[in-house]
């Protein structure tokens, strides 16, 4: 389990990395903490000519606040938003989403851009990015920017809307009110094991914004409006058999063991964050 | 919060044993000892190889760097069946690539066995025409780094006529299945048939119990990978092995076989070995392959395994399937026991142990510690495509003891008593020890069902009931389950010649030495990987010389420097190797005695041995004074000196070759959330006795990681394989490991039923704990779904299963309860 040969880049600047990436003569893959990429090259399942290493770039490792949002870089480890070293849109959910991923050695190394660039279903960022409504800092070709919302990021199993060349830089979430309140639950055969199954909400009674997500479904994270406005409207969980409907009507191959799991995710998420009142 | 586990709960308690039971006044203290003044048998002291352990200075096969040493990779099958039509070396490479074609000088590993209809596999350490599965060599390659030699192999060309693939066990015994050996003609490694007969049971049977049960195939995963340093000795002469092993001796043999060497030409060295659990009790093709190829280019050659090649080419053991019917009286008291037992071997018989072991021990295990006389079992050990099955810590016993267990609660269930109270009507009781069970094994000692009512009282049977009742009725399912079962140890020459193994272990030697500086040597064949060895054996050695083991030196695992020894397996270690030590080490200490009646002037009768000195009365001297006299002052000696000096090679081995019988009884609490599949061990207790404890300390080590590998087994570790023969699990994100997360806090009780048969009352006790866990939890399953009219038969019993399980029963009785 040695990858196969390849070089490695260290640019200084965005701008070398993006020099790097565009230079064309070769497949060339971007790598941060290298925590899903590493295993994949020591598979010799990816084999790029050249890897271009970001996590050392200044910018992409600094988090910031502002009123309205809070920003994370793409390159901030998972251990550093899991110690509370991040500021916190909701409060709580980020250092609780970070806290659950993978193995601590894992979060130390592994970084938010990275797991959500990667876009492996069953990863915790891609759904939490989702129920928070984040958007998405991409640099591109000669310094463009551009914006996209976290629901249009992931468009499959390991798919995201990055074009060649393109680097996400940050990742900016909006802040929600004091009255706002969170959930999170995930499924998985032991911790810190790939999840079976996630769910995710996000409401906020003052700005009218109810989002309920799942996870782990085998492609992009679903978001269910029509629970989310049971959720809103009465401040409990749909029953179960009407989750297994809604979510069968969105997906049909879920399995019953899935959609048992999936259902019984969002009916927890709900009552773990009314406990928590 | 979990705490240590190394606290309070382990609860010293002696089953008095008559002291005319002890043959020759061997030892029997029967308090722990004050570990600061001794370090003698019973006595709980650190392990003395821990501090290179746990510091990052042990020596493992991969530590290890010989100068011109080259690195190895190996192709292997990407199919699980086909001829393979042609190998294509890339041309840079041609002298860094070595195939079957190359090795003609090299004979397969072909394990015997005298057994009637057993049919003998031919594996060539590189695939010669065929390959059988995912993951068997094809060639090697070599390289300066491993890498490199990664580069190479993947410019191998290999083309395949495939065959169809063999995957399923039942199906393997189909006429028109595929042949996996064509000369056989069928798929049957071994069948074996025991009939008792069962007329009388059935004609009297109040129930009768039919059920199927199935184990997962698993992966043994050794935190330490295999591995082999090969070079060959120019002034030796003598090819020299470093290989990551259990059975050093063993392997010494079978590449001397396979290589066409006379055994003085090799020496085999198993340096620090970091878990081997079975899967390095075995000689394996690699290690075949890299020794010839370090003789062929005169370099040193290393394979390190990694844990891909692990999970895929060493997914080579446990996998069962039961069918079972059992009959009982109204009590349910079994009557009669009517077994089939299909053993998935794989592609390749193992050697030395033989494609029949399992089997073996299945048929001849599965009627455990209970005493019921009539019995009937087929066995059939099937060829299919898949690695060769290899024996894991319990061998067949975690597989019968899950089937055999699961069993008595169904019975329990169907008469309606408590399964712990049935459990103990039917276990052999105190009162007729020793006994011979239906398959003639000789239980030599204990009182099984004690180890039920403590288990029982230890985990609060008595309270759990009220409490599982109104857990219910807010919706939470809890379930309590036992297990018990013999753990057959350091069974010898007779049993494993009725195995019809190609070798059988005989009186294993152990040599004892003092040095002219007054410390202790101690040599022995056999090796410790884990097990505490190095330091059990020394307590032995500490026990008859009073020297503290910190002065005493443990070599093992060398054939250059070791008396002979067939290893590490079966739970002898502590028995055999203890055994030949505590042998070894009396002689020596009456020859040290003899020396010091001479220096003091007085009768050997009179000498005592304490804290390294002999003493006569208040006279003394120590045993530096008499290695002194013997290597550097022999001036000072007798002319009438015993001349074999002060060191001793000795040959042991029980009075008995049936082995010596270690039981226990395991107790799980467990709660199902019934919402995700998931479970939750509440409460997890051990009731064991494994008769003398040498070291108590390492005695909870080894029942508590036995425990964590059967909580594996129960609840985590499978290998899948898809149609194709492909597995589905060759990373651990896919082959599920517990963490500590997914562990208990175990409680571990003893009872110290001294064996009468072994030095000291030694019991063996190494796999023990591996055994019971599947029976116990997956009983605490089904205790708690019961509600729902749902029963679990297989492991792992995964949240998949259980909530298959629950969401097929009716939904209108679900919703009721």
């Amino acid at each position: 389990m040695k990858p196969a040969p390849f070089e490695l880049s260290q640019p200084g600047t965005l701008d070398d990395a993006r020099g790097l990436l565009a230079a064309g003569d070769a497949d060339c893959r971007i790598i941060a903490g290298g925590q899903s990429l590493g295993p994949m090259l020591n598979l010799r399942l990816a084999r790029p000519d050249r890897l271009v290493a970001l996590s050392a770039l200044p910018g992409l490792t600094e988090c910031r606040e502002t009123e309205s949002h809070v920003e994370i870089g793409a390159a901030v480890t998972h251990a550093r938003i899991e110690d509370g070293d991040c500021p916190e849109p909701i409060p709580g959910m980020l250092r609780h989403v970070a806290a659950g991923i993978a193995y601590r050695a894992v979060r130390n190394r592994g970084t938010i851009g990275g797991s959500l660039c990667h876009a492996d279903p069953a990863a915790d960022w891609v759904t939490a990015m989702t129920a928070l409504g984040a958007t998405l800092l991409i640099s591109g070709e000669a310094g463009t920017r551009r914006e996209v919302p976290m629901r249009d990021f992931m468009q499959g199993a390991y798919r995201t809307a990055l074009k060649p060349g393109e680097i996400l830089t940050t990742v900016r979430i909006p802040r929600y009110s004091a009255g706002a309140r969170w959930g999170y639950y995930k499924i998985c055969r032991k911790v810190g094991e790939f999840a079976d199954a996630i769910s995710a909400f996000v409401a906020d009674p003052e700005t009218r914004v109810c989002r309920v997500v799942f996870g782990s479904t085998g492609g992009a994270p679903l978001e269910r409006p029509a629970l989310a406005r049971q959720l809103a409207e009465t401040g409990a969980a749909a029953p179960l058999d009407e989750i297994k409907k809604d979510l069968l009507a969105a997906q049909s191959d879920l399995s019953p063991v899935k959609l048992q799991q999936m259902a019984i995710a969002h009916q927890r998420s709900v009552q773990e964050a009314l406990s928590h009142d | 919060m979990r705490t240590d586990c190394y606290d309070v709960y382990s609860i010293y308690r002696v089953i008095e044993t008559p002291q005319d039971f002890l043959p020759n006044g061997y030892p029997t203290r029967r308090q722990e000892r004050d570990s600061a003044v001794s370090t003698g048998i019973g006595a709980r002291v650190a392990r003395k190889e821990d501090r290179r352990l746990l510091s990052g200075q042990a020596r493992f096969v991969g530590d290890i760097k010989l100068p011109r040493q080259w690195e190895a990779a190996f192709v292997r099958s990407p199919i699980a069946h086909g001829r393979i039509l042609k190998i294509t070396k890339p041309v840079a490479f041609a002298d860094r690539v070595f195939t079957v074609e190359d090795m003609d000088d090299v004979r397969p590993i072909r394990a015997e066995s005298s057994l009637p209809t057993y049919n003998v596999s031919d594996q060539y350490v590189l695939a010669k025409d065929k390959v059988r599965f995912v993951g068997e060599c094809i060639a090697i390659c070599i390289a300066p780094t491993r890498a490199e030699a990664e580069d190479i192999a993947e410019q191998v060309q290999v083309e395949f006529d495939p065959l169809p693939p063999l995957v399923d066990a039942a199906r393997a015994r189909e006429s028109d299945a595929p042949l996996v050996h064509e000369d056989w003609g069928n798929n049957l490694f071994l069948t074996t048939d025991f009939d008792s007969g069962l007329d009388e049971a059935r004609a009297n049977a109040a129930v009768v119990i039919e059920r199927e049960y199935t184990t997962a195939r698993q992966c043994m995963n050794p935190m330490e990978g295999k591995g082999t340093l090969a070079h060959w000795d120019e002034k030796a002469e003598q090819l020299v092995v470093h290989t990551s092993t259990q059975v050093p001796h063993l392997i010494r043999t079978g590449l001397s076989e396979c290589l066409g060497l006379d055994q003085g030409s090799v020496r085999v060295i198993a340096p620090d070995v970091g878990g081997g659990f079975g899967y390095k009790c075995v000689l394996q093709p690699e290690e075949v392959s890299v020794s010839w190829v370090a003789r062929k280019t005169g370099r040193p050659i290393r394979w390190t395994e990694d844990r891909r090649e692990h999970l895929v080419a060493g997914a080579n053991t446990r996998q069962h399937h039961y069918k079972i019917t059992a009959y009982a009286d109204d009590r349910g008291r079994i009557l009669g026991l009517d077994a089939e037992v299909t053993v998935d071997i794989g592609a390749y018989s193992v050697w030395p142990f033989t494609a029949c072991l399992e089997a073996a021990q299945a048929g001849g295990n599965l009627p455990g510690p209970y005493a019921f006389q009539h019995y009937r079992c087929k066995t059939y050990s099937v060829a299919t495509n898949k690695p060769g099955l290899t024996p894991y810590r319990g061998v067949a016993r975690p597989g019968v003891c899950f089937a055999m267990e699961l069993t008595m609660d169904a019975i329990a269930r169907a008469v309606g008593r408590e399964p712990s109270e049935v459990r103990k009507d039917n276990l052999v009781q105190a009162d007729q020890m020793p006994f011979t069970n239906v398959t003639k094994k000789f239980y030599d000692s204990g009182d099984y069902p004690e180890s039920v009512v403590q288990a029982a009282r230890s985990i609060g049977l008595e309270e759990f009931r009220a409490r599982q009742a109104a857990a219910r009725a807010q919706g939470k399912y809890l379930g309590i389950g036992f297990s018990t079962f013999t753990e057959q140890s350091a069974h010898g020459t007779k049993v494993f010649a009725a195995w019809g193994l190609p070798l059988v272990p005989g009186y294993e030697q152990a040599m004892v030495k003092i040095t002219p500086s007054g410390s202790i040597e101690v040599r022995s064949g056999n090796h410790s990987f884990g097990q505490g060895l190095e330091t059990t054996i020394a307590q032995v050695a500490s026990e008859w010389l009073t020297v503290d083991i910190d002065r005493i030196k443990v070599t093992m695992g060398d054939t250059g420097l070791t008396p002979y020894s067939t290893g590490a397996y079966a739970s002898r270690g502590m028995v055999m190797a203890g055994g030949a030590v505590s042998k070894a080490a009396e002689e020596l200490a009456g020859r040290v005695k003899t020396h010091a009646a001479h220096l003091l002037q007085c009768s050997p009768e009179d000498i005592r041995l304490a804290d390294g000195n002999a003493y006569a009365g208040e006279a003394h001297v120590s045993f530096a004074d008499i290695a002194r006299s013997w290597y550097l002052r022999p001036d000072l000696l007798p002319d009438d000196v015993n001349t074999a000096g002060l060191e001793v090679t000795e040959g042991y081995k029980p009075e008995i070759d049936t082995g010596v019988f270690t039981y226990a009884t395991h107790a799980a609490i467990v709660e199902v959330d019934t919402g995700t599949g998931k479970v939750a061990i509440q409460d997890y207790v051990i009731f064991e006795d494994c008769g003398r404890r040498v070291n108590p300390l390492i005695l909870e080590g080894q029942a508590y990681g036995g425990a964590a590998q059967g909580i594996g087994t129960a609840l985590f570790e499978e290998v899948l394989y898809d149609a194709n023969g492909q597995p589905l699990t060759s990373t651990l994100a896919d082959y599920i490991l517990p963490g500590p997360a997914e562990l208990p806090h175990f409680r571990l009780d003893h009872a110290e039923t001294l064996s009468p048969y072994t030095r000291h009352g030694i019991k063996g006790v190494g796999e023990g704990a591996a055994i019971a866990p599947s029976g116990a939890i997956v009983n605490a399953i089904n205790d708690a779904l019961r509600p729902f009219e749902v029963e679990l038969n297989q492991i792992p019993a995964t949240p998949e299963r259980i909530l298959s399980a629950l969401l097929a029963t009716d939904p209108a009785r679900e919703a009721a309860e």
